[in-house]
C-alpha cells in the first residue's frame, strides 16, 4: 500500500524511468543503426522530463514577477534553461549520428550492423588470405583476439 | 587556504588582461573555429590553428605558473557572483591537466591533418580544423570550468567534434568506429547528466564549490548515492574503464593517426581529471571511499584492464590497434592510483596522466608518419622500418621504452610512484600486479622492435623519412619521454600537489 501510494506521488518519475528504460533498450538491442539514434533520442528524452519535473514546484505559476505582489510561488525555470541547452546537445548529436548513417550507407549499402560486421568479417578475411600468399613466414601468433 | 583565494570582482577592481586569462583558456579556440570557416585557405587555416593552439599553451603555462603555490583563481563570467553566474575556477590539479592538454595539442597541430589530408576533398581542410579546434575547447572547457552542467555541455562539445575527426579515417570501419563512439558517448554523457540532475535535486546549486559544500548534509540519502553511481559510470565511459572500454579499440585504430595522437593523449586524461574532480573534490573521499567503497569495486575492474589490455595488444596484427588496445591498459594503471584511496594513490595517477599523454601522443605520432609514408600501419608493413625510417624508428623506440617503464623513460618515473603508493598500502600483491602487466607491455613493445630492426624490408629500399613537419612533433613528444624521466621534479612535483589539494575536496577549500 505503501509503495502504490509513493507509486501515484511520483508518477512523473515512473514515466520517466519507463522512457529511459524504453529508450536505453532500443540503443543496446536494435541492430538498425538508425534505430538505434532512436533509442538513444528516447534516452535522452526521458532526461528531459526528468529535469523539467524537478523543477515544478507544487502550486507555482510561470517564473514572471507581478508587480505589487510578493506572496507568488513560482516554479525553478533553471532546470527547464538547462534542458534548452540539452535539447540542442542532443539534436546536434543526433543530426551527427543520422549523418554518419548516410555514410555509413553508403560504403556499406546496408545500415543493419550485423551485416555491416559480416562485411568487415569478409574483408578482414580476404586481406588475411592474400597477405598469406605473399608472406608465408607471418609471424604467429597473430590470431584475433 | 580560504585567504590564500583570490577572488576578482569587476566593481571593486579594473580587471587587466592577466586576469582574463581563464576566459581567454576557452575563448581562443571556440572563436578560432569559426574563424576557419572564414579564412578557408589550407596554408592560412593550418597556420592560425596552429598559433591559437601555442597560444593556449602559454595561457595554461601562466595558469599554472600562477596556481602552483595553492593559490585558486575564480573567474566569474559578466561578475554574476556565484550562486548565479557559471565560474571558472583554476586550481593547481585543473591547470597541470590544461597544460597536459594544450601542450600535446599545440604539438600535434603543428603537424597538420597528416594522412587524413587524402580523405578530405581539396578545399575543405578548414573544416578539419574547425573541428580540431572545437575539440580543443570542448576539452579546456570540461577541465577549466567550476560548474558541473557547463562540464556536461563542453563534454559533449568535445565528443561531437571528436566523432567528425574519427569518422575521416581512411577506411570504411571507421564510421562504423566512429558511430559505435557517438552512442556510447551520448549514453555517457547522458548517464552523467542524469546524475547531475539529482545532485541538482539534493543541493539547488550547480556551482562545484557550494554543491560540494551542501552534498555534506545529504550524502547519506539514496538520492546522492544513485547521483554517485550515475556519474561514475558515466565518466567511466568516456575514460574507458575496464568493461566500458569497447568503443575505444575501434576508434583509436580507425581514426587518423594524427587524430589519435591527440585523443588518445587529451580525450581519455579529461575523463580521468572529471573522475577525480567528481569523486574526490564534489563527493568527498569519505563518502566515496569509507562509505561506498568505490576503491573496491575499481581496484579489480583496474588491474583487469592492465592486463586484459595488454593481453589483447600483444595478439594485434596493427600498429594503432596495439597502441589503442595498451591505452586501455594504461587507463588501469591511473585508475589504480585513485582506487588505492591515497594521497599518494592519486599523485602516481596524476603523474601517469601526464607522462602517458606525452608517450602515447608521440607513439600515435610514430604511426602517424608510418601510414604516411607506408600508406598502411599493419606490423608486415613495418618490416625492416628501422632501416628505411631511421629517425621516426628511434622516436618509437624511445617512446615504447617509456611505455613500458624502463628506468631513465617517464613510464618508469610513473610506475615508480604507482608502486611505492600500493607498498605504502601494504598492497604488495597490487604492486607485484603492476609488475607483472608491465612484463606484458615488454612483449608486446619487444615484438614490433623485432619486426622494426630484425627482419629484412621485403623489398629494394631507400631511406625516405617522413616529412620533417611531422618529424619534429613526433621527435618533440618522444624526447619530452626522455627528459621528463630524467629531470621528473616537475611532474612529480605538481602531481603530488594537485592530489593534496585534491583530498581537501572542494568543501574543504572553501570560498
Amino acid at each position: 500500500m505503501d509503495l502504490l501510494n509513493h507509486l501515484s506521488t511520483h508518477w512523473n518519475y515512473l514515466g520517466c524511468i519507463t522512457l529511459m528504460m524504453i529508450g536505453l533498450y532500443i540503443a543496446i538491442s536494435r541492430g538498425n543503426l538508425v534505430k538505434k539514434i532512436m533509442g538513444v533520442n528516447i534516452f535522452q528524452a526521458s532526461v528531459i522530463l526528468l529535469y523539467v519535473s524537478m523543477g515544478k514546484v507544487k502550486g507555482g505559476t510561470a517564473p514572471i514577477l507581478i508587480d505589487g505582489r510578493s506572496d507568488v510561488i513560482f516554479s525553478n525555470p533553471v532546470p527547464h534553461v538547462l534542458m534548452l541547452t540539452a535539447i540542442v546537445v542532443g539534436v546536434a548529436s543526433t543530426a551527427l549520428g543520422l549523418a554518419l548513417v548516410v555514410r555509413i550507407k553508403e560504403a556499406y549499402g546496408t545500415v543493419e550492423e550485423d551485416e555491416i560486421v559480416a562485411l568487415d568479417r569478409a574483408e578482414e578475411r580476404r586481406a588475411l588470405a592474400t597477405e598469406g600468399v605473399e608472406s608465408t613466414d607471418v609471424q604467429g601468433g597473430g590470431g584475433k583476439a | 587556504m580560504t585567504d590564500a583565494v583570490t577572488v576578482h570582482h569587476a566593481a571593486t577592481e579594473a580587471l587587466s588582461f592577466r586576469d582574463h586569462l581563464p576566459a581567454l583558456q576557452v575563448l581562443l579556440p571556440l572563436m578560432g573555429a569559426p574563424l576557419c570557416f572564414l579564412l578557408r585557405k589550407a596554408a592560412l587555416v593550418s597556420f592560425f590553428t596552429v598559433a591559437i593552439s601555442f597560444a593556449c599553451l602559454a595561457i595554461s603555462l601562466t595558469l599554472l605558473g600562477q596556481t602552483m603555490g595553492g593559490e585558486i583563481l575564480i573567474y566569474e563570467f559578466g561578475s554574476w557572483p556565484r550562486p548565479f553566474g557559471i565560474e571558472y575556477r583554476v586550481d593547481i590539479t585543473n591547470s597541470f591537466v590544461l597544460v597536459v592538454i594544450s601542450l600535446v595539442a599545440a604539438v600535434v597541430f603543428a603537424a597538420g591533418p597528416g594522412q587524413a589530408r587524402r580523405s578530405i576533398p581539396v578545399g575543405r581542410e578548414y573544416l578539419f580544423y574547425s573541428a580540431a579546434l572545437l575539440c580543443l575547447t570542448g576539452l579546456l572547457g570540461v577541465t577549466i570550468t567550476g560548474d558541473v552542467f557547463n562540464v556536461f555541455v563542453f563534454m559533449e562539445i568535445s565528443s561531437l567534434s571528436s566523432y567528425i575527426l574519427i569518422a575521416l579515417g581512411r577506411e570504411r570501419r571507421a564510421l562504423m568506429a566512429a558511430f559505435t563512439y557517438l552512442i556510447m558517448g551520448t549514453i555517457g554523457a547522458t548517464f552523467l547528466l542524469i546524475g547531475i540532475g539529482l545532485m541538482y535535486q539534493m543541493t539547488g546549486t550547480l556551482n562545484m564549490v557550494d554543491m560540494a559544500v551542501r552534498l555534506q548534509a545529504v550524502s547519506d540519502t539514496r538520492t546522492i548515492l544513485v547521483a554517485v553511481a550515475f556519474v561514475i559510470v558515466g565518466i567511466s565511459t568516456k575514460l574507458a574503464v575496464f568493461p566500458l572500454h569497447q568503443w575505444l579499440p575501434n576508434a583509436y585504430s580507425e581514426a587518423p593517426p594524427i587524430v589519435s595522437a591527440f585523443l588518445a593523449a587529451t580525450a581519455t586524461k579529461v575523463a580521468y581529471y572529471l573522475l577525480l574532480r567528481f569523486t574526490l573534490g564534489l563527493f568527498g573521499a569519505a563518502l566515496i571511499f569509507d562509505q561506498i567503497g568505490i576503491d573496491i569495486l575499481l581496484m579489480p575492474l583496474s588491474v583487469l584492464a592492465m592486463f586484459v589490455g595488454s593481453i589483447a595488444a600483444i595478439y594485434q596484427t596493427d600498429f594503432k590497434r596495439i597502441l589503442a588496445y595498451s591505452s586501455i591498459a594504461q587507463i588501469g594503471y591511473m585508475t589504480l592510483g585513485l582506487s588505492l584511496a591515497t594521497e599518494a594513490g592519486v599523485a602516481a595517477g596524476l603523474i601517469h596522466l601526464f607522462n602517458h599523454a606525452l608517450m602515447k601522443g608521440g607513439l600515435f605520432m610514430v604511426a602517424a608518419c608510418v601510414m604516411w609514408r607506408m600508406g598502411s600501419t599493419h606490423i608486415d608493413v613495418m618490416r625492416g622500418l628501422g632501416q628505411r625510417m631511421p629517425i621516426t624508428m628511434a622516436a618509437f623506440v624511445a617512446a615504447g621504452l617509456a611505455l613500458v617503464g624502463v628506468p631513465g623513460t617517464a613510464g618508469f618515473v610513473s610506475k615508480w610512484a604507482l608502486v611505492t603508493a600500493a607498498l605504502e598500502n601494504e598492497a604488495f600483491f597490487i604492486a607485484f600486479l603492476i609488475m607483472a602487466s608491465s612484463v606484458l607491455a615488454v612483449v608486446y613493445i619487444w615484438r614490433l622492435v623485432e619486426i622494426v630492426y630484425f627482419s629484412e624490408p621485403e623489398t629494394d629500399f631507400e631511406v625516405k623519412e617522413a616529412p620533417l613537419r611531422m618529424l619534429i612533433p613526433t621527435w618533440t613528444l618522444a624526447g619530452m619521454t626522455i627528459w621528463f624521466g630524467l629531470f621528473s621534479g616537475f611532474s612529480v612535483e605538481v602531481a603530488e600537489a594537485a592530489a593534496k589539494q585534491l583530498f581537501v575536496g572542494l568543501a574543504g577549500a572553501g570560498a
